[in-house]
C-alpha cells in the first residue's frame, strides 16, 4: 500500500506492505543508517527515533501509523548546514561510546528527554535511558554527555 | 575441618604435570620478540605490508587488528604517527582486510597493543629511518641535521626541505624490518600517552556508514537463516513451496540442516524466514543438563596440574578452610545481533564481516565452500561490540552459503535477537574449589586450587567444523575436539595460578571435552571465574585471620606493581577511613591479568536493601597499571566498561535453559545492567612510559566480580559463592 511519511523534514511516498515496521522503511527504503536493529521487540532502544519529538521504538511501530506525524532520525538532528546537534557534539566531547552501536538510540532518547525536561537531574537522565541498553559499559560517559548537552542548550 | 592439606594427594593418580606444556606455546601468551622484532612484525617483516606513503601525502597504515569498539585503530594510529613524525590526521588506517593487511591472528586476549602495537611502532620507526636516510642523500646533508614535522624533512642547518611523499610517494620501499632502529624514548613522545579522540566515533554519532549492518551495495539482497529451535536438533522435513512463492523471495536454500531464504527486501526476508520456520519439522538433539555445575563435576575430565610449588617448611597448618565457587553460562549479548554481507562473483567470495579473526575465518570459510583460500576475501567492517567469540563468524558463513546460491548479488544476513541469544557460543559454566591450610596468624601455608570447565576457545581457527553452518550441511564438517588452549594459566585456567607468595601451591585443571551447550571465548575467559574464586577466598581468609583484606593481600604479595595498584585503589576509595553505614559494605579485589598483562585493583561500595535484598553498587574505583599507556582515555574507557560489564554479569546474568531449549531468548529472558544500576566509576591509571605495554582490555572483569561479593559480605555477613549474586541467593542464605 502507498502512504506518505515525513522523515527529517522531507515528505516521502512509501509503497510498502501494511505491516512493515518503521525501522525497515527507514533503513531499507530510505537507506538511513541512524536507527539500528537491536532486538525487533522494543526492548533495547537501538532503533529509537522521534515521533513528533517523543522517542518511539521504530522496530515495533508500524510505518503506516506514522502518517501525518513528524519522524526524526539521527540524520535529522544535524542543522541544515550540516552542523552537529548539541547532543552529537557532547557525545564526541565526552567520548561517550565504545562500539557505539547503541549510541544513535541513546542520542534520540536523550533528545526526547531534553525536549520534555531541558534541565534534567542525573537521576532523570538515568531513568530516561533505562530502557536503552548499552553492553560496553559506557553508561557514565553517556550520562555526562547528556548533561553537557543540556548545559549547552540552556545557555 | 582442620585436617592438614596433603598437597601430594592431588598429585597422585593419572594427573599430568604440565611443565612440559610451558614450552613453545608460551610465546602465544606473552609478547615475544623474534630476531629482535615484535612477533607480528617478524611474521610479516616487509615494511610495505604495514605502511605506504601516497603521492597525495596520505600515509596508509595497514593492520591485521580490528576495531571492536576498544579504540584500537586510534591507538595504533597514535603509535604510527609518533614514530613517523606525521600528524594523526594524515593517516588512513586499513584494517582486517585479508588481501591487504598483515596477518596478525585474532584481535583478542588483550594482545593488540602488546603485539600489534609493538609491531606498528617498530615498523613506523624503521620507515622513518629509511626516509631520513633517503632525504639526507637527496639533500646532500648529514641525516643528523634533518628534523621531521608532519612528514616534511627539513635541514636544520641550511633550510632545504623535502617531504616523505616527494621522496617515495606511490612507490614501495621494498625493505624488510631489521630490528636495528630504536623507537623514540619516552621523553620525546608527543602523540603517544595523550587522549587522542577516537577516529571512528564521529561517523558513528552522525549515522555515516561504518557498521557492517549499514553496507548497501546496489546488488544488495537480504538473507535469513532458520536455525534449529533446540540445540543439536536436526531438520526432518520442510515444505518450502509456499515460502518460495512469497512476494520478493528469490530463493530458498537447504543443505542438510542448513535452511535459509533470500528476498529482495529486508522485511520480506524477515517474514519469509518466519514462514519457513513454521514450515520446518525438527527432531530434538540430546537433552541439556539440568544443573550445569553438577554435570561438570560428573564428567570424565582431562586432569592437569598446571602449577605446583613444594612448601619448603613442614609446619602443620593450624586450620584448613575450603570453599566452592560457581559461574553460570553467560552471553556476549551484543546489542546489535551479528551480521555479514557476502558476494560470490564466480571467482571470489567477498565477505564483509565483524569477525575478530578475519584471517582464520576466511580459511574456515574457504574449506567450508571447497575453495582455495585465495578465493575467499574477508574484509573487516565494524559491528556491535562482541567481547569475544559471538555469532560474527557464524553469520559470515551463513552469508557465504546463501551468496554462493545466488551469484552476483550481495547477500546481507542479519541475525535476529533470538538467533544471537540462542546460538552464540556462551562463556562456559565453571566450578572451582579452593582449600587453604593456614598458620596461627592466618597466613597461607598451602594453597590447593582446582577448577572444572569446558572449552573456552572454539573460534573458527581455520576449521569449518567450528562454524554453526559448517556443522549443519548435508556433508557436515565435524567439530574439532575442543582443547584447553595455550600454556598453563591461559584458557579455562587463565589466572588460576595465584600471584600471592603462598609457600605451598597446587593448581589443577579438570578439563571437560563435552559441550552440551555451545561455548567459546567470552572476555577474560577463565580469568573471570578464577579471579572471582581466588579473590573471594582470599577475602574469606583475611576475615578468618581477623585481618584487613587490603593489608592481608599486601603482606602476601611480593610484586611491587601489584601492591601499588592495591594501594592506589584503596587510597582513592577511602578504604582506611570508610564510614560504616547500615547495609553498606566495601569490597576489594585484585589480579594481574593472565599474570603477565595489566595489574588491576577494584574497590566497590555496595548497599544491600534489607527489605528486598537487592544489592546495588554505589561507587567503584579501579586502579590499573598497564605499563606504557598509549591512549589514557581509551584505556580508562575499556577498564570502566569492563567493570560495568562484569557487574552486569555478576549481578544479573545466567543463561537459562531447560532440558530441551534455551529459555533466554531476548532481553527479558536475559536482563543486563541498566543506567540506574550502573555506579559511578573512578579510574586511576598508573602510567609507566618506560615499561612495556601490558594488555588491559579484559583486566577488570575478574576483580570486579570478587570485589562485589566481598562488599556484599561486608554489608550483610553473607558469603555468596555462586554467580550471579542475586537477591534470591541472598534471601536463601539469610534463611
Amino acid at each position: 500500500m502507498a502512504f506518505t511519511l515525513n522523515v527529517n523534514g522531507a515528505s516521502h511516498v512509501i509503497n510498502e506492505e501494511e505491516d512493515i515496521p518503521l525501522l525497515y522503511v527507514l533503513r531499507d527504503t530510505l537507506r538511513l543508517n541512524g536507527a539500528k536493529y537491536g532486538c525487533g521487540v522494543g526492548q533495547c532502544g537501538a532503533c529509537t527515533v522521534l515521533r513528533d519529538g517523543s522517542p518511539v521504538r521504530s522496530c515495533v511501530v508500524p510505518a503506516v501509523s506514522l502518517q501525518g506525524r513528524e519522524v526524526t532520525t539521527l540524520e535529522g538532528l544535524r542543522a541544515p548546514d550540516g552542523a552537529l546537534h548539541a547532543l552529537q557534539r557532547a557525545f564526541l566531547a565526552e567520548q561517550a561510546g565504545q562500539c557505539a552501536y547503541c549510541i544513535p538510540g541513546m542520542i534520540l532518547s536523550a533528545a526526547g528527554l531534553l525536549r520534555r525536561k531541558p534541565s534534567p537531574t542525573e537521576a532523570d537522565i538515568r531513568t530516561a535511558l533505562d530502557a536503552n541498553l548499552c553492553r560496553c559499559g559506557s553508561h557514565n560517559r553517556i550520562v555526562r554527555a547528556v548533561q553537557r548537552a543540556a548545559a549547552e542548550l540552556a545557555e | 575441618m582442620s585436617a592438614p592439606v596433603s598437597r601430594r594427594s592431588v598429585l597422585k593418580g593419572s594427573l599430568v604435570l604440565a611443565f612440559a606444556l610451558a614450552g613453545p606455546d608460551v610465546a602465544w601468551a606473552a609478547p615475544a620478540k623474534k630476531n629482535g622484532l615484535p612477533q607480528d612484525l617478524a611474521r610479516t617483516p616487509g615494511l610495505d605490508a604495514w605502511i605506504r606513503i601516497g603521492e597525495d601525502g596520505v600515509v596508509t597504515l595497514m593492520t591485521g587488528k580490528v576495531e571492536l569498539g576498544q579504540g584500537i585503530l586510534t591507538a595504533l594510529g597514535q603509535l604510527c604517527a609518533e614514530e613517523l613524525d606525521v600528524e594523526p590526521a594524515r593517516l588512513r588506517v586499513l584494517s582486517g582486510d585479508t588481501r591487504v593487511c598483515p596477518p596478525e591472528g585474532p584481535t583478542a586476549g588483550s594482545m593488540s597493543i602488546p603485539n600489534g602495537g609493538a609491531a606498528v611502532r617498530q615498523a613506523s620507526a624503521e620507515v622513518r629511518a629509511l626516509l631520513v636516510d633517503m632525504a639526507a642523500k637527496r639533500l646532500r646533508v648529514p641525516a643528523k641535521r634533518l628534523t621531521v614535522r608532519d612528514g616534511t624533512l627539513q635541514d636544520s642547518g641550511g633550510g632545504a626541505r623535502i617531504t616523505y611523499w616527494e621522496l617515495v610517494g606511490g612507490k614501495r620501499l621494498q625493505r624488510e624490518a631489521t630490528g636495528t632502529v630504536a623507537p623514540k624514548p619516552a621523553s620525546q613522545r608527543k602523540q603517544v600517552g595523550r587522549p587522542l579522540p577516537r577516529v571512528d566515533l564521529p561517523a558513528k554519532v552522525t549515522g555515516e556508514t561504518r557498521f557492517v549492518q549499514d553496507l548497501r551495495s546496489d546488488r544488495l539482497v537480504h538473507g535469513r537463516v532458520v536455525r534449529a529451535p533446540t540445540p543439536g536438533a536436526s531438520l526432518v522435513a520442510v515444505d518450502s513451496a509456499r515460502v518460495a512463492a512469497m512476494p520478493g523471495v528469490l530463493k530458498v536454500v537447504r543443505d542438510g540442516d542448513f535452511l535459509g531464504v533470500i528476498a529482495t527486501r529486508e522485511w520480506g526476508a524477515v517474514k519469509a524466514a518466519a514462514a519457513l520456520a513454521a514450515a520446518a519439522r525438527w527432531k530434538d538433539g540430546a537433552p541439556l543438563p539440568g544443573d550445569p555445575h553438577a554435570w561438570l563435576l560428573a564428567q570424565p575430565t582431562q586432569d592437569t596440574v598446571i602449577h605446583s610449588v613444594e612448601r619448603p617448611t613442614d609446619v602443620a597448618p593450624t586450620r584448613t578452610l575450603e570453599a566452592t565457587y560457581r559461574r553460570p553460562y553467560q552471553m556476549h549479548a551484543s546489542i546489535g545481533p551479528s551480521c555479514a554481507v557476502a558476494e560470490w562473483d564466480g571467482t571470489t567470495m567477498t565477505v564483509h564481516t565483524h569477525s575478530q579473526s578475519v584471517f582464520e575465518t576466511a580459511e574456515a570459510l574457504a574449506k567450508m565452500l571447497g575453495l582455495p583460500k585465495e578465493q575467499v576475501h574477508c574484509r573487516h567492517q565494524d559491528g556491535s561490540g562482541c567481547y569475544g567469540h559471538n555469532g560474527a563468524d557464524d553469520v559470515a558463513a551463513d552469508a557465504a552459503l546463501l551468496a554462493r546460491a545466488l551469484p552476483g548479488r550481495a547477500v546481507r544476513v542479519q541475525w535476529s535477537r533470538e538467533d544471537e541469544h540462542t546460538n552464540e557460543p556462551y562463556g562456559p559454566a565453571m566450578v572451582t574449589r579452593v582449600r587453604a591450610g593456614v598458620d596461627a596468624n592466618g597466613d597461607v601455608l598451602d594453597w590447593d586450587y582446582a577448577l572444572w570447565s569446558t572449552a573456552h576457545g572454539t573460534r573458527p581457527g581455520g576449521e569449518p567444523g567450528n562454524l554453526l553452518a559448517g556443522r549443519s550441511l548435508a556433508k557436515p564438517f565435524a567439530q574439532p575436539e575442543p582443547k584447553n588452549g595455550g600454556p598453563p594459566n591461559y584458557a579455562a585456567d587463565r589466572n588460576a595460578i595465584p600471584l600471592y607468595a603462598f609457600p605451598g601451591q597446587a593448581v589443577t585443571t579438570h578439563f571437560v571435552k563435552a559441550m552440551p551447550v555451545r561455548v567459546s571465548s567470552l572476555r577474560g575467559l577463565g580469568a573471570y571465574a578464577n579471579v572471582f574464586s581466588i579473590e573471594s577466598f582470599v577475602d574469606e581468609l583475611a576475615h578468618a585471620a581477623n585481618a584487613d583484606p587490603a593489608a592481608f593481600r599486601l603482606r602476601q604479595l611480593r610484586d611491587d606493581r601489584a601492591k601499588a595498584v592495591i594501594v592506589r585503589a584503596t587510597e582513592r576509595f577511602g578504604w582506611a577511613g570508610f564510614q560504616r553505614r547500615p547495609h553498606h559494605g566495601r569490597g576489594l579485589a585484585f589480579a594481574r591479568y593472565k599474570n603477565l598483562a595489566a595489574y588491576c585493583a577494584v574497590c566497590l561500595e555496595v548497599f544491600v536493601s534489607p527489605d528486598t535484598h537487592v544489592p546495588r553498587v554505589v561507587r567503584a574505583v579501579i586502579a590499573a597499571d598497564a605499563g606504557e599507556v598509549v591512549n589514557p582515555d581509551g584505556l580508562a574507557n575499556q577498564l570502566e566498561g569492563g567493570l560495568i560489564q562484569s557487574l552486569s554479569w555478576s549481578l544479573k546474568e545466567a543463561v537459562r535453559f531447560d532440558a530441551r531449549r534455551i529459555l533466554s531468548r531476548d532481553w527479558e529472558g536475559y536482563p543486563i545492567l541498566t543506567f540506574s544500576e550502573a555506579p559511578s566509576v573512578d579510574v586511576q591509571l598508573i602510567d609507566r612510559p618506560e615499561e612495556p605495554f601490558l594488555g588491559a582490555g579484559e583486566a577488570s572483569q575478574g576483580p570486579t566480580a570478587a570485589a562485589l561479593a566481598n562488599a556484599v559480605f561486608d554489608a550483610t555477613g553473607l558469603r555468596v559463592r555462586d554467580l550471579p549474586l542475586t537477591s534470591e541467593r541472598l534471601k536463601a542464605l539469610r534463611g
